[in-house]
């Protein structure tokens, strides 16, 4: 806060007389984001994500991924439509390079009372990317008196993760999964980003991380549109089984430690995130299944009749 | 404008118009009880409120000058949202949110030329009642801690006299919602002018009610609307059927965030239940709450 001394004409008046500048930010009527006041009001505190990667690393440094690898990675988000919502479940392996980091972490988080976000790529910078996500929402909520609509939300979601396309570019990428509960429509909804802020809304179901590939995969062998949401739990379940089957980097179910996956569901009722021993109760069934057959349970398959007959021989 | 006016007459000029402009104003009631801290104040509008939340636990009540207490508000939103996101969110207290809405305001009164017209009223709910905590911030930026309850507003000293006969520490939300409306309404029945004259004649639309509560984690601000401000209007004035009421439907209330709430649903059948409802909002143990 300074003192300006304002001049009028011929005489100095002192800031008492005409009032002084007050604390600008705050009282600016200004938008309703967070983002914007802090970069006003504060901006040191902005996760100011691709100026912090200029400083550790060389300049345009798309090849110095070295540093990059060593910090901890999240792997995979998965999440799907269910009849009356959606449900997003996320493993819990945290690794660097071949190295586990964290068996336990968390990647999938309420955003807000009808949406959940997951994220994928380095952790550090997906968990700061959250926390301003939900302040985000919770200060647009609060100063409006309403809250986001879901593509609202979405979207400024997607400036936020443009935001960090410099870091992004040298190597600390980080993408999230974006799913919400409609109230004007009544049903769930999907969002993927890319790492330049692209915004793409998926259907029926989605996968990020680098087990994706496979648990999409699995999915779509598995969903069916309009599944209830237990159906679809334990759908996204086996898929999050077959991607750490097949990717180092994911993490199955841990019976032994007793970790499993995080799932949460997010329909008219809100946010709501499985307890272990629910979330375990399906992490048990997906593991007995596959004691009988390790591939997963497989999918009706017959020939259409009037189909070619038998091989030739 | 002269070019010379003393200090002391300069601020005695701002502190009059400041006052004269506030009492003009209808009170509105901060107290606790047992289920949290109860708003109430006459409010017509549906729109501009005087009671929002700022915070997990921490809400802002005012009277006065419309776009100056929104003003207010907002920026305290800001100081709130900030600090929490800078720190953590149980670093956001309603003592330093009071303390810097008072140095906010006391800048404003020393160094504008027109005081900001308005009465704050900052509020933390605690997990027992003893924790909770009550600021009242005028308008020179001068700050009080209110034990109990706090008015706002005009008739101020009427409607506190009646509150300090009635109010007791561990009253149930009905009981204070009771008690807040008699206050509001005046010492005497139909003679008061504070609160709007009869108490009879008021009505649920008439009202802005709003509740930090005690027995929800994460954001406990919830405005009291609908069914379950009618059956609390109902308690509150025995004899007066509201059409809700009698109808058996409403809107259930609504919390800040725009969820339907959980309590008050499908209404209130009949006196009984809002006073269950109200009781057994007391029997608080906040389930793992990871703010304060």
């Amino acid at each position: 806060m300074t003192y300006q001394t304002r001049t009028n004409g011929r005489i100095r008046v002192g800031p008492d007389s005409y009032g002084r500048q007050l604390p600008g930010p705050f009282l600016a009527p200004g938008t309703s984001s967070f983002t914007d006041f802090l970069t006003a009001a504060a901006p040191e505190l902005l996760p100011r994500l691709h100026q912090a990667a200029t400083g550790v690393m060389p300049a345009g440094g798309a090849a110095s991924g070295s540093l990059a690898a060593d910090l901890p990675h999240g792997t995979t988000i998965v999440a799907a439509a269910c009849n009356g919502g959606v449900v997003m479940a996320g493993d819990r392996r945290a690794t660097a390079g071949n190295m586990i980091m964290q068996r336990d972490i968390d990647k999938v988080f309420r955003s807000d009372e009808f949406s959940a976000i997951g994220i994928a790529g380095v952790a550090g910078i997906g968990i700061e990317l959250v926390r301003l996500f939900q302040v985000e929402l919770e200060h647009y909520e609060k100063l409006e008196g309403h809250a986001l609509s879901l593509d609202g939300k979405a979207n400024r979601l997607a400036s936020l993760v443009r935001g960090n396309i410099g870091g992004a570019m040298q190597g600390l990428v980080v993408v999230p999964l974006f799913a919400g509960f409609d109230e004007d429509t009544g049903a769930g909804r999907i969002f993927s980003y890319d790492v330049a802020g692209g915004r793409y809304e998926e259907h029926r179901f989605h996968g990020i991380g680098s087990g994706s590939v496979f648990a999409r995969g699995a999915l779509k062998k598995l969903y069916r549109d309009g599944m209830p949401a237990e159906e679809t739990v334990y759908a996204l379940m086996q898929a999050l089984y077959d991607a750490a089957d097949d990717d180092s980097a994911t993490g199955g179910p841990d019976l032994t430690r007793r970790i499993y996956p995080v799932i949460a569901t997010v329909t008219a009722d809100g946010y709501e995130q499985l307890s272990d021993d629910a979330a375990g109760e399906y992490a048990r069934i997906v593991v007995e299944g596959r004691m009988e057959a390790p591939d997963g349970p497989p999918v009706q398959l017959s020939l259409p009749s009037g189909s070619p007959g038998a091989l030739p021989r | 404008m002269p070019f010379y006016v003393s200090p002391e007459q300069a601020m005695k000029d701002k502190a009059d118009y400041a006052r004269k402009a506030i009492t003009r104003i209808r009170s509105g009631v901060v107290m606790t009880c047992d289920a949290g801290i109860l708003f109430v104040a006459p409010n017509p509008s549906r729109a501009l409120r005087k009671f929002s939340e700022i915070y997990d636990r921490i809400a802002f009540a005012a009277v006065g000058r419309y776009n100056e207490f929104e003003n207010l508000r907002k920026a305290g939103v800001r100081y709130a949202d900030m600090t929490g996101f800078q720190y953590d969110r149980q670093d956001v207290t309603a003592r330093g949110l009071a303390n810097w809405y008072a140095q906010l305001l006391g800048t404003i009164f020393t160094e504008s030329p027109k005081p900001y017209e308005v009465e704050i009223v900052v509020a933390e709910v605690g997990k027992i009642q003893d924790d909770d905590q009550i600021y009242r911030i005028t308008f020179d930026g001068s700050v009080a801690d209110e034990h109990g309850f706090v008015v706002m507003g005009g008739q101020a000293d009427q409607v506190a006299a009646v509150l300090k006969e009635k109010y007791s520490d561990g009253m149930t939300l009905s009981q204070a919602f009771t008690t807040a409306i008699q206050a509001l309404a005046g010492p005497v029945k139909g003679e008061g002018a504070a609160g709007g004259g009869d108490r009879n004649d008021i009505t649920a639309a008439q009202l802005e009610v709003a509740l930090l509560d005690r027995g929800r984690s994460h954001r406990t601000f919830r405005r009291l609307t609908g069914a379950r401000l009618e059956t609390l209007l109902a308690e509150a004035i025995p004899g007066q059927k509201t059409q809700a009421i009698a109808e058996g439907t409403g809107a259930a209330d609504q919390g800040a965030d725009g969820s339907a709430g959980e309590a008050g649903q499908g209404s209130g059948g009949n006196g009984q239940k809002g006073k269950a409802q109200g009781g057994s909002g007391g029997k608080t143990d906040p389930p793992g709450d990871a703010t304060d």
